[in-house]
């Protein structure tokens, strides 16, 4: 991160920005659950709006978006095991799962 | 820095690039992901098995968890603001901003506190049902969670701040590594919230 004044003023701009965005998509969350809309639409409306406030946090709040190389590469294996915890479910439910 | 301290927390390894205090907490918070991890796996495994899972909404009270998700985001920008007034050398500033995160916190875990005082007096517990065993577990571990944050952010207000004159760069990183962890508490929330109360 820098430590130039003028710099950190303008990011202080975005974080206010991304603060009303967050807000804004908390609202439209809730909002978008009133539609009742069936189990697998409503999971992936949930989901996606959950995920863009999350990239929200991670990229100006954690300053992902201007990360270091290494804390990305720890990021990636982080991701990849996480994808293969969410996917260990299904494998209860496989036809190739033998108990 | 002392010779006999640990190297590298105020300026970057010449190898990785980064203070290796923030080589550790993200090494920290990557464990935290498998441990929530887990308990998400957990959580899809037990109610795609479930013959029936009430909706979330029916059982839990989604206003107040809306007002917590917002008290969560607002303390997510105090945390963010208390570094930025650290790095423009405002340090009353960043005191405010940091005294303004542990407040929201408390808010968040007093608003936690009602819903499950609600729960209990309606004799709603762990052991009711899974839906309520995976509700308690999440959002307990999570809860538990922002009050470490309470405990690491009140020790940065008061005593741990006097850092801030020894070492100024060190004081700066040791926010940046705290709000890192603080910001990983509201990505949590993020997706409990959700899943939890709106599915």
């Amino acid at each position: 991160m820098t430590d130039n004044p003028e710099e950190i003023k303008k990011h202080v701009k975005v974080y206010i920005t991304v603060f009303a965005a967050l807000a804004f998509l908390t609202v439209l969350t809730v909002a978008a659950s009133y539609l009742k809309l069936p189990l697998v639409p409503a999971i992936l409306v949930a989901l996606f709006i959950a995920s863009l406030k999350a990239g929200l946090v991670a990229g100006f709040f954690m300053h992902l978006l201007s990360e270091k190389q290494v804390i990305i590469s720890i990021l990636a294996v982080t991701v990849f095991f996480f994808v293969v915890l969410m996917l260990l479910p299904a494998l209860s439910s496989s036809s190739l799962y033998v108990s | 820095m002392s010779d006999n301290g640990i190297r590298y927390i105020s300026k970057p390894h010449p190898v990785t690039g980064v203070t290796n205090s923030k080589l550790g907490i993200w090494c920290f918070l990557a464990s935290e992901v498998m441990l929530f991890g887990g308990l998400f796996s957990a959580y899809v495994l037990l109610r795609a098995s479930a013959p029936s899972w009430p909706h979330g909404s029916d059982l839990l009270n989604v206003p107040l968890a809306t007002l917590n998700t917002l008290v969560l985001i607002t303390s997510s920008v105090t945390m963010v603001m208390a570094w930025a007034s650290l790095a423009l050398k405002d340090f009353s500033k960043y005191k405010r901003y940091m005294a303004a995160t542990i407040l929201l916190a408390l808010v968040f875990l007093a608003v936690k506190s009602v819903e499950y005082a609600h729960k209990f007096e309606h004799h709603h517990f762990p052991s009711t049902n899974t839906f309520y065993a995976i509700y308690f577990t999440l959002t307990g571990l999570h809860g538990l969670h922002v009050l470490g944050g309470v405990v690491v952010n009140t020790y940065f207000l008061f005593p741990g701040s006097a850092l801030w004159k020894k070492d100024p760069e060190q004081f700066k990183g040791r926010i940046e590594c705290a709000g890192l962890y603080w910001h990983f508490v509201d990505l949590v929330w993020i997706f409990l919230f959700p899943v939890l109360y709106l599915l």
